[in-house]
């Protein structure tokens, strides 16, 4: 591929049994032409960022032996989503005189949705998480990051002032609204989430609260 | 008057540093490129904050795309001599008394993700391209229980047998049915498998202290 140009020049006609003097100049133009290309090839196909996880662990089917704790009513939040929506009750919710269900309260998974609800239940614990973190992260604290992640836990299994909020799925849920959920409990800090199937009373509450909202046309789910 | 002549100055510029430059970049993009083979489906996946890496090796992928459909892939373990997948193919193929040669088993552990019965699975391994395969690859795998359960957790059981140290994850579409999700994550709890991972797209969310103030 490389060729050697003899352009030296003007030196053809030297003395005789001088040699003459090729320039040892190769012309590279080829080789550079392949290395751009691959270069060029090797940009457009890297993809530098990897694909992230979020863990999920499910507890066991099988149904747990003994007794199992008694949950406080007032300390728990149900949200059901359906249809790109969160709806969502307090478990100390008032009754509604006729029907004898709570209302339910509708909310969206945008930042001033759902998050905002949960946060407010959360406030104490989020507020020191949140003070930790800053703390770890401007360097006051110097711990090393598994160490950091234990405290995390720690501050989450001791927490007793934030809500249990109950995940339920209706009937035309999509999975992108599932992980948003469950990503807003990682959002807010809940220390305490389950996500469980939804009872026949759910059901029709959220029947009653679909009929009040007003018709959207969007059928797409609208991410974050 | 005479014209002043310039000075003919060769027009050839130094190229050397810019190839340098271009061998080092070509280099550095050679040696961090790592290829990822195609899946058999598209999916767009939904984003969350969580900043956990996906493992690399030992891992089983149940892909399920828009419109419902399950696909299923598996590395072939953190040794490449341990050739999961022909083990996996070998086992499962036994179980439903479909023999696959040698060569069958060899070109199986270079092939990516699938979604297809396990009866056309000799005609998707010895498919001529890409193109055939995707075809073949329409109907997802079966997850309809039949009396010995489903071809996926069929898939499930044999891939935990062959790699005890699988993890499971779960790549869906963020419009794929809730449903067609939960049953997946019903299949694997049945095998019990209780911790797995969603994959999806990081993204950043910042909550303000004063937001909630």
């Amino acid at each position: 591929m490389a060729e050697i140009i003899e352009s030296g020049g003007g030196k053809k006609h030297g003395k005789k049994g001088r040699k003459s003097h090729g320039s040892t100049h190769v012309d590279m133009t080829p080789m550079v032409d392949l290395a751009c290309l691959l270069l060029t090839f090797f940009m457009l196909t890297t993809a530098f960022s990897k694909p992230k996880v979020m863990e999920i662990v499910l507890p066991d089917k099988k149904p747990p032996t003994g007794e199992q704790p008694a949950v406080q009513k007032n300390k728990v939040v149900n949200v059901i989503i359906e249809d790109d929506k969160a709806f969502w009750y307090n478990g100390d919710a008032e009754l509604d005189p006729t029907t004898k269900l709570p209302k339910l309260n509708v909310a969206d998974f945008s930042k001033d949705g759902i998050r905002k609800v949960l946060l407010l239940r959360n406030k104490d614990l989020f507020l020191k998480i949140d003070e930790f973190t800053q703390q770890v992260l401007k360097g006051k604290l110097k711990l090393p990051a598994d160490s950091v992640d234990k405290r995390l836990k720690q501050f989450k299994k001791e927490d007793k002032s934030g809500p249990i909020v109950l995940i339920k799925a209706g009937d035309n849920v999509k999975y992108g609204n599932l992980v948003n959920i469950i990503d807003e409990m990682a959002i807010c800090n809940i220390a305490r989430y389950a996500i469980i199937p939804i009872t026949p009373q759910e059901k029709e509450m959220l029947v009653a609260a679909k009929a009040l909202l007003p018709p959207t046309p969007v059928a797409k789910p609208v991410t974050k | 008057m005479s014209k002043l002549k310039m000075p003919v100055r060769s027009p050839s510029v130094d190229m050397t540093p810019m190839v340098d430059l271009f061998f080092l970049l070509l280099t550095f993009f050679m040696l961090t490129t790592s290829f990822r083979p195609q899946e058999a489906v598209q999916v767009d996946t939904p984003s969350s904050i969580s900043e956990k890496k996906t493992p690399e090796k030992n891992l089983i992928t149940l892909l399920i795309s828009k419109d419902n459909k399950v696909y299923f892939n598996i590395d072939n373990g953190a040794d490449s001599n341990s050739h999961m997948r022909s083990t996996l193919l070998k086992a499962i193929g036994d179980y439903y008394k479909i023999s696959f040669t040698p060569q069958e088993l060899k070109k199986f552990s270079t092939l990516s993700s699938f979604g297809l019965p396990i009866a056309k699975m000799k005609e998707w391994i010895n498919a001529s391209d890409q193109k055939v395969r995707d075809s073949l690859c329409a109907s997802g795998i079966p997850t309809d229980s039949t009396a010995n359960g489903s071809e996926l957790q069929m898939w499930i059981h044999f891939a935990r047998l062959t790699n005890p140290d699988a993890e499971a994850a779960i790549k869906g579409d963020f419009t794929s049915d809730y449903k067609v999700v939960k049953k997946v994550m019903d299949i694997l709890q049945d095998k019990k498998i209780n911790k797995f991972d969603l994959t999806t797209n990081m993204e950043k969310v910042e909550v303000k202290v004063k937001d909630i103030k």
